[in-house]
């Protein structure tokens, strides 16, 4: 199950780190952040409630990054 | 500019304003530093509160730290200055953070204005589809909500929201934005439209066949904007690199601020330490990466951009970079250097005219539905009145004969030819050959072939003229056929009489023998030879409009037919490497240079401030320069 979801981040480097910490969040099977298209996606494990695997998402993006946004809907 | 970045801006003029008016002002001491930290706080405050909370979250090193770093160390140097009766010099510290800030501002503004450049390349989405009402009013609807077999109205002008087919209207299309071509096509009543071509002239009506976000419209979009998602090696690169190098230089910074000190301190001349305190600073400054962080990623989607813009689609940054390095092209024939329809190549009478021969052909062939006997009428060109042709027989596997005009004509095969006893040319072209008797006497033949693309000559030289060392044609044709082709394009090699499982084979064979720098790709039509796709380095599928399969397989879509595309698309890849690179050791170079410079104390802090915000400043300029491109 992969999905996109729209985010809002002002620096390429930061983009990179938010990547990397969605990829260690539990449910997620990996995770692509655009900088240029200002997106990310997701893909999730098997049978992950999505939108609790989302929030933590935000959660550690925020941690690296505290200017940071993802658009859960 | 966002509110965001107007803001910052703001923050930049306050500070700016500020700073220079201090410079008039004759204020000294403690209330110096005071009056210097208030424009300090006003344009640095996010920086050092992301710094101090990258710290909490264990999150050191970034650029934040460093420049934290830099201007907090600069502050206090000042500040211990005043304490042994100096004049402080809080200047620089507020300097550094003013250019940082004002750097990280043109980069935002940079990167959205190039962001908003492609989507206005690529601006083909559909912002509504109307709707006809029960009283023949239009109504707008999102494109979202309208269901397969929904009848849709596209006006003059408008783009075709959704995949369909002409319910009712003829008109011309502009197919620019899937294309690059430029020329329109006409469109009838019956016939597939694609969404994202605008509509030139006529009022269509528009059967939909599939969803929005089915439709071809959409798919390319998806397709644009996940491409960056994929990265090239030289961006991973980057990013590891970053990883080591910003605690590196921290490090670094750390000994050049501590050892001389230290030794200064032992050898029993203390005095010097404030010297290699900014000296430290100023290699922080120097060593920010963000120059090569940002101009990276928007080379690539520069270059993404703007091959979509040409109907090159790039299904991600690594196929971009890696088409660059591509030494093997690997052509399939039909269809893709081929145009894939029989043509009358060839007429070539005993005696008489080129034109009776191809009339009395076509006349004698004008009941069948053979494909062959199409091209010949569409040779012929004109109208045949039914009449003409009597007696009208066919013999299976050879060939017809028909009275035409009152003379006999019999046209087919060598079959046919010896089974009327007449002696014929034997020597002939590859092709079908179309051998044609009149009254009993051998008349002539017709050869009809696949014809070559115009463009597919051309094609080849090109991929030539930008280094690729191997051409190769691989078909399921006949030796002879093959043959013909490959020399008239100038082709390196060609493999002919291939099954389709056979094509993997020679690919492979062909990935065996390259080097593991060079890279191979395959150019097909994509239609059966998506094993083949998958397995070449590179998989380009041609003429890919409308087939989703295709689509699917590439790694690069050309989206309409011309091969030529291809040499198109490896110049804008090698364009785009190139600013890479250059981006890349203008910035490491500079950055070296001034690191050393900065040690040995020879470099200052504004110089530091050139190095850090000034390449950044270069290095995106020369980023946006992938995005154009030369037709």
């Amino acid at each position: 199950m992969k999905k996109t979801y729209k985010i809002e981040v002002d620096c390429a480097s930061c983009a990179l780190k938010m990547e990397e910490a969605a990829r260690k969040v539990e449910g997620v099977a990996d995770a692509a952040v655009s900088f240029m298209t200002q997106k990310m996606k997701v893909e999730f494990a098997e049978g992950v409630q999505e939108k609790a695997v989302m929030e933590a998402v935000r959660k550690a993006c925020r941690k690296v990054e505290s200017d940071c946004e993802v658009y859960l809907d | 500019m966002t509110k965001k970045q107007k803001n910052v801006l703001y923050r930049i003029l306050i500070a700016a304003v500020w700073v220079v008016a201090l410079y008039f002002a004759p204020v000294t001491g403690y209330l110096r530093f005071v009056c210097y930290l208030i424009p300090y706080l006003v344009i640095g405050y996010d920086i050092l509160r992301k710094a101090a909370l990258g710290i909490i979250h264990g999150q050191v090193f970034d650029e934040n730290f460093l420049m934290a770093v830099a201007t907090l160390g600069a502050m206090l140097l000042g500040l211990y200055q005043v304490s042994q009766g100096q004049e402080g010099d809080f200047a620089e510290g507020v300097a550094v953070m003013l250019f940082y800030q004002i750097g990280e501002l043109f980069q935002a503004v940079a990167v959205g204005k190039s962001r908003k450049n492609i989507a206005a390349l690529m601006d083909i989405r559909p912002d509504y589809a109307n709707i006809e009402g029960e009283n023949g009013s239009l109504e707008q609807v999102d494109p979202d909500e309208v269901e397969v077999g929904s009848v849709i109205v596209v006006r003059p002008g408008e783009k075709i929201p959704i995949d369909g087919v002409v319910a009712e209207g003829s008109s011309t299309l502009n197919t620019s934005a899937l294309t690059g071509e430029s020329v329109p096509r006409e469109i009838r009543e019956g016939e597939a439209v694609l969404s994202g071509c605008v509509n030139l002239s006529g009022l269509l009506k528009i059967r939909t066949t599939r969803e929005f976000g089915e439709s071809t419209v959409s798919k390319i979009l998806d397709l644009v904007e996940n491409s960056s998602m994929k990265k090239a090696r030289t961006e991973n690169f980057i990013t590891k690199f970053a990883r080591y190098y910003t605690p590196a230089v921290c490090f670094g910074a750390l000994a050049l601020a501590v050892v001389p000190s230290v030794a200064g301190l032992l050898s029993g001349n203390p005095g010097a330490w404030s010297t290699w305190v900014i000296r430290a600073l100023t290699f922080l400054v120097i060593s920010c990466p963000c120059a090569l962080v940002i101009s990276i990623p928007l080379s690539f989607f520069g270059g993404i951009g703007g091959a979509s813009t040409c109907g090159i689609l790039v299904k991600g940054s690594n196929y971009l970079e890696a088409l660059a390095q591509t030494k093997y092209v690997v052509f399939d024939k039909t269809g893709t250097l081929t145009k894939g329809v029989f043509q009358v190549t060839k007429i070539q009478p005993q005696e008489g005219s080129p034109e009776k021969l191809l009339e009395y052909a076509a006349c004698a062939e004008s009941y069948s539905t053979h494909p062959i006997s199409k091209s010949l009428r569409e040779a012929y060109g004109r109208d045949i009145a039914p009449e003409r042709a009597a007696e009208v027989e066919e013999i299976a596997g050879c060939g017809v004969t028909a009275l035409v005009d009152g003379v006999r004509v019999a046209a087919g095969n060598d079959k046919l030819m010896r089974r009327l006893g007449l002696s014929f040319c034997e020597d002939t072209e590859p092709g079908t050959v179309i051998h044609v008797a009149l009254d009993g006497r051998y008349a002539g033949y017709l050869l009809i072939s696949d014809v070559e693309k115009e463009q597919s000559g051309e094609a080849i030289r090109a991929l030539k003229a930008s280094g690729v060392k191997k051409t190769v044609m691989l078909t399921g044709d006949s030796r002879r056929a093959a043959a013909c082709v490959a020399e008239r394009l100038g082709l390196d090699e060609v493999k002919s009489e291939l099954l389709p499982e056979d094509k993997v084979a020679a690919v492979e064979e062909l990935l065996a023998v390259k080097g593991s720098r060079e890279k191979l790709a395959f150019v097909g039509d994509g239609i059966n030879d998506a094993p083949v796709l998958s397995r070449a380095d590179i998989g380009v599928a041609m003429g890919a409009l409308g087939s989703d399969a295709a689509i699917e397989a590439a790694d690069i879509v050309l989206m309409d037919d011309n091969p030529l595309k291809l040499a198109v698309a490896m110049r804008i890849s090698r364009k785009c490497l190139r600013i890479v690179y250059e981006n890349i050791v203008f910035a490491l170079g500079v950055k070296a240079v001034c690191l050393i410079l900065g040690a040995l104390g020879i470099a200052g802090m504004w110089l530091a401030i050139f190095a850090d915000v000034g390449v950044m400043v270069l290095a995106v300029l020369n980023a946006i320069r992938c995005l154009k491109v030369e037709k």
